[in-house]
This record gives structure tokens, C-alpha cells and sequence, in this order.
């Protein structure tokens, strides 16, 4: 793979050090980012191809044939209603995808400018941002989707904007402290020393050496909206039937847990894969882009 | 300091600067007066903590902001004490650039050191970006940078401790200040290379007609560097006058203190280094009287009543000192060189 080694000694060390140069030499080296990249893709391929072809139409109700046992018509059998699962849950992870993507882009979009301002900021400030973002930490996702919902009724923007604000106060105080860190180094100073206002340092220094926390808390992020999704949705109060979501499809199986308990077992593991996918790639993501790891590893 | 009366280029009249702590305010400036016109050199020395750092912060305006200022700061006349942030911004890095301590940290490893270096050109001076990098070669150049058209687009990370310098001091450059503050610029690097960063920037110094202030704990450095000194202890300065002419009769104990304090060659084996006796006063709580008091050998008990007025020792050569009679006297570590 490269020129040929001089001493046997070098080889292990140069085999290891040439391919691990690239991003994507070390990345598909490193196990959990490969498995948790691949159920994340897993995921979102079923989302991607919900949108186009499903084995029967999610929305179709045929009582005559419900709780049927998986069968070649129906890979994994139908639900109470006759609807056919393996069709409600790639169509749900479309559901779970959206929610968790406008979710977590509501808390990015807030939570890293507020976090940003408090730290370029300081003083009162900061005070009052930290204070807000403090008080809004106290209630849960969903806390405030119940609330939500008794103001402007159940629905899927109902758990999308309930997720994102929940989402708001962790990004908030996560940038905060690392844009902190960053104004403390000596580069800053310098950058200052050059005449450099603080939006400027703020966007040419501080935001481009937090990406790469802020990257992997997004992947954590996005499991937390995932499972908030479903719990609403499993409550009653996210997205609405007829809609197909692994939340409802867990509610629906609840009555009939002890006839066809697998009818529970399919969402959950959906839910499941969605979480672990992303937490392991979150994982693989923090060791990957820590230079520091990097270079012991 | 009759000499001073053409117009300075900056001027500094009791400038005082209160920190504010965890253990409360301290004074950390406390009454210090300098004029320094182009071309002109200063250094300010003293040990750590001593408030040679936070003067050179107050005249680059980046105090924290719980820092409260008194006294004046005038660059070419104009008031800079308590300027609003954003008329300091286009002040730093165009008339006033600073060099820091460490070349290590004060490069920002997410970009280029051309796109460093140029920052400060397309920022004040309005060049465009291909100018800009033209004008970062040339520079990165002149501060003697092996190969600039090539490496201009290299990381920090991909230069040495004294590469780095030299990167540092050409960003500090590059809008041609007309006054430098060098805070302790080669403290960080190797034995072998400081005397090469201090060559440069004051061929450059000389070059370009700058006025430069060089902060440093080392006496060496000072000695060969800068035209005048202050020594500053406790926040205040308790010496100063041309380089030569208080390296010759160094006035005041604390500077015979550090003098001694200094290793020397040809020393006999076993030799111990002189310390001076006890330690830095703590800021927060500093007593009224001599701040250096409490480790003096010539104390008296008028030294600790008020802080002793500035006396006039030779040529433009203060010293802040009640004993002059004696501790010049007695000086033992009068230079013959």
C-alpha cells in the first residue's frame, strides 16, 4: 500500500499509521461507527423507501385478515386492523425521521445561536440566557407536549415543537461551555489582539473548533427525539392515526399483549435499532474526530 | 523627563487597572506614567504577577470587562482609557499589534497561517483576498519563513515552536502598527532560537520606524533589546530610566534583587542562586506604603507609612525609592559591562 519498507520493524507501525491518514481510512476501521453508521442508514433507507414502495398500503384496513401470523403476503403478519406491519413500520421510520430531524434543527438552530450569544457575551447576558435555558430544562419533552396539546391539540407539529424546545437548553449549555473553552485560548486572544470583533471570532473561531462536539451531540440528540417521538406518540398526543408511527403501533399492541405479543416486539425493536444506530455512531463520531484519540488509537 | 515634550506617540499618565478576583479587587496597576515616542523602545520588567501583562492588556484595550481603568492612555493625543469596544477593534491590529508569549496557542489550528496572516489585511486595510495573500507571502517572507509560497496554505500544527513565532510576529505586522507590545515573545522557545526572534523583531522594529514595548522577566533580554526600562513591582513601577543608565546604577533594592537573582557563567561550582527573600505581595491585599516593603533589606519604618514618591536619580532616571542615599551606595551589582 505504500513504498516498500526498509525495516521489519516499521512495517506494523507504518501499516497502521498510512490507511489511518484519511477520515474514512480510520472511520470504517472503527467498529462502533461502522455498526451504528450502517442501523442508522438502515433506518433511514426504510424512511426513503416508504416514500416510494411499501408491500401494501400502510393506510389499508382489511379486518378479515387481522392478527394474521407472518405468512408470504405478509412478512411479519398484520395488526388488529389487518394493516400489514413490515408496510406501517417503514412508513413509521419516515414519521420518526421528520420528527427527529425538525426536532433537532428547531434545538440546533436555537440552542447554538443562544449559546453562542452567552458566550461571546458574558455577564448579564449569559445570565439570563443560562437562567432561561435552566428553566426550560425543568420540563420534560413530555411535560411540555401535554401542555402543548391542551393548548393547541394533539398532532405531529404538536411533538415536533414540544421535541425541539426540549432539545433547546441541552444544545444551549453544551455550546456555551465549549465556546467558552475556545474564548479562553490564546488564539482567541490574538485574534482579538488583531482588531477582531466578537461575531467575527465567534464565527471564524469559536463555532469552526466546536463543530465536531456539536456533531456528536446532534447524532445523541437525534436518538433522544426518536424515543420522545414515540413516548408522545405512544400517549396519544404526537402523530395521529391514521398515520403510522412506531409510538402508536406500540399503543395499539398493548391491549392485545398477550394474544400476539409480537405485535409490540416489531416497534420496539424498530425503536430499538433507531437509538442504538445513533448512539453508536455518536460514539464512533466523538473518538473519530478527537485528534487526540485519534492519534493514541 | 524634559525630553518627552515632543509629541509621544503614546502616553500614559497614572494609569491604574482594579481586577476583580475571587478574593476580591486587587490593584493591580497602580499609578504608572510612560511616554514613548516613534521609533522608541521600552521594556517593562518584573516577576510574575507583577502587572507588566495587564498594563500591556490596558493599552490594547482587552481587560476583562470587570476590569476597572483610571488614569489616561493617549495614542497620538487621543484619549483610548475606556474607548467603546468597537473604535478599539479597529485600533488592535492596525496601530497597536501585540505578539504573544505563546506561539504554540496563539495560532488558530482550524485555519491556514496564510489566511491568519492575511486576516488582518483584508480586515483594516480592505485588500482583497489575492492582495492579501500576496502581501502574507511577502511577509511570512520577511520574518524569514523557509519556502512562504508553498507553506502559505499549510496548518499550524505543521510548524515548529519558532516557525510559529515567526508566524505570529508577521500577523502582528502585517498592517504596519505603529506601536508593538511584545509580551515575554520568546519565553516559550527554545535557548537557541530566542535570540533569533529578538534579532527579527528588532531589525523589524528598526525597519519600520515602530515604537515597541517588551515585556519580559529576563534582564538579558531586556539589557540588549530596548532603549528604556521600567521595573515594576507590586502593580507599580519602582524604576526607570534609559537601559544602560540603570543597569549602570540600579537605584532601587528590588531591581539590585534581581540582578543578583540572575544566574551567571563562569559562576563557582556549588554556587547558590541569590534569592530575594520572601514572596510576590497578593494583589488583593497590598498595605499602604513600599510594595516591596516586606522583603526589603533597607526597610525603615517610614518605608511601610505611604508609598514613596518617584526620586530623581540621573537622566531621566527614576527611582521610587526613600534610600537611594544608601541602597546606591552599597550597590553591589553594578554592571561594568
Amino acid at each position: 500500500m505504500s513504498a516498500p519498507l526498509t525495516t521489519p520493524v516499521d512495517a506494523p507501525l507504518a501499516a497502521r499509521r498510512v490507511p489511518a491518514k484519511t477520515f474514512w481510512g480510520r472511520a470504517l476501521r472503527h467498529r462502533s461507527f461502522v455498526l451504528g453508521g450502517s442501523l442508522s442508514l438502515l433506518v433511514l433507507a426504510s424512511a426513503l423507501l416508504s416514500l416510494v414502495w411499501t408491500p401494501w398500503s400502510p393506510y389499508e384496513i382489511d379486518i378479515a385478515s387481522k392478527l394474521r401470523p407472518p405468512s408470504a403476503a405478509h412478512w411479519l403478519g398484520t395488526d388488529s386492523f389487518g394493516r400489514d406491519i413490515v408496510s406501517l413500520l417503514l412508513a413509521g421510520a419516515r414519521a420518526t425521521i421528520m420528527v427527529g430531524v425538525i426536532a433537532v434543527s428547531i434545538g440546533l438552530s436555537f440552542g447554538v445561536t443562544l449559546g453562542l450569544i452567552a458566550s461571546a457575551r458574558r455577564g448579564w447576558t449569559e445570565e439570563i440566557i443560562m437562567r432561561f435555558s435552566d428553566f426550560t430544562f425543568a420540563f420534560p419533552a413530555v411535560l411540555s407536549a401535554i401542555m402543548l396539546a391542551a393548548v393547541v391539540g394533539p398532532g405531529m407539529v404538536t411533538s415536533i415543537v414540544a421535541i425541539g424546545i426540549f432539545q433547546i437548553p441541552t444544545l444551549t449549555r453544551l455550546t456555551r461551555g465549549s465556546a467558552n473553552a475556545i474564548w479562553a485560548r490564546e488564539f482567541v486572544l490574538a485574534a482579538r489582539a488583531a482588531g477582531k470583533g466578537a461575531f467575527r471570532i465567534t464565527i471564524e473561531h469559536v463555532l469552526p473548533n466546536i463543530l465536531s462536539i456539536l456533531i456528536v451531540q446532534v447524532t445523541i440528540q437525534f436518538a433522544l427525539a426518536i424515543l420522545a417521538e414515540a413516548a408522545l406518540s405512544y400517549l396519544g398526543l404526537g402523530t395521529q392515526p391514521p398515520q403510522p408511527s412506531w409510538g402508536r403501533m406500540l399503543n395499539d399492541a398493548q391491549t392485545l399483549l398477550f394474544q400476539s405479543p409480537m405485535l409490540a416486539v416489531y416497534p420496539g425493536a424498530a425503536i430499538a435499532i433507531a437509538v442504538l444506530g445513533l448512539n453508536l455512531l455518536g460514539d464512533g463520531l466523538r473518538d473519530l474526530l478527537d485528534p487526540r484519540l485519534a492519534r493514541e488509537r | 523627563m524634559g525630553e518627552q515634550r515632543v509629541m509621544p506617540l503614546i502616553e500614559v499618565e497614572n494609569l491604574g487597572v482594579r481586577l476583580n478576583t475571587s478574593r476580591g479587587p486587587a490593584q493591580a496597576v497602580r499609578g504608572v506614567s510612560f511616554a514613548l515616542k516613534r521609533g522608541e523602545t521600552l521594556g517593562l520588567v518584573g516577576e510574575s504577577g507583577c502587572g507588566k501583562s495587564v498594563t500591556a492588556m490596558s493599552l490594547m484595550g482587552l481587560l476583562p470587562d470587570s476590569a476597572v481603568v483610571s488614569g489616561s492612555i493617549k495614542l497620538d493625543g487621543n484619549e483610548l482609557a475606556r474607548l467603546p469596544d468597537a473604535d478599539y477593534c479597529r485600533l488592535r491590529g492596525n496601530r497597536i499589534s501585540m505578539i504573544f508569549q505563546e506561539p504554540m496557542t496563539a495560532l488558530n489550528p482550524m485555519h491556514t497561517i496564510g489566511h491568519q496572516v492575511a486576516e488582518p489585511l483584508r480586515r483594516h486595510k480592505k485588500h482583497s483576498a489575492a492582495q492579501a495573500r500576496k502581501e502574507a507571502i511577502a511577509l511570512l517572507d520577511r520574518v524569514g519563513l523557509p519556502d512562504p509560497a508553498r507553506r502559505v496554505d499549510a496548518y499550524p500544527h505543521q510548524f515548529s515552536g519558532g516557525q510559529r513565532q515567526r508566524i505570529t510576529i508577521a500577523m502582528a505586522l502585517a498592517c504596519e502598527p505603529d506601536l508593538l507590545i511584545a509580551d515575554e515573545p520568546t519565553t516559550a522557545l527554545d535557548v537557541t532560537i530566542q535570540g533569533q526572534i529578538l534579532d527579527l523583531i528588532a531589525d523589524l522594529v528598526e525597519e519600520r520606524g515602530m515604537s515597541m514595548i517588551l515585556i519580559s522577566h529576563d534582564l538579558g533580554v531586556i539589557a540588549e533589546n530596548v532603549q528604556r526600562m521600567m521595573v515594576m513591582y507590586g502593580g507599580t513601577v519602582v524604576e526607570s530610566g534609559p537601559t544602560d543608565e540603570v543597569f549602570r546604577r540600579m537605584g532601587h533594592p528590588y531591581t539590585q534583587g534581581l540582578f543578583r537573582a540572575r544566574p551567571k557563567l563562569g559562576a563557582r561550582k556549588g554556587t547558590r542562586l541569590k534569592t530575594i527573600s520572601g514572596t510576590v505581595p497578593e494583589l488583593a491585599d497590598l498595605a499602604a506604603g513600599c510594595t516591596f516593603s516586606d522583603r526589603c533589606p533597607l526597610v525603615i519604618d517610614q518605608c511601610r507609612a505611604a508609598l514613596p514618591p518617584m526620586v530623581d536619580v540621573g537622566p531621566g532616571h527614576v527611582v521610587r525609592c526613600i534610600r537611594t542615599d544608601v541602597s546606591m551606595a552599597e550597590n553591589v551589582g553594578a554592571l561594568s559591562a
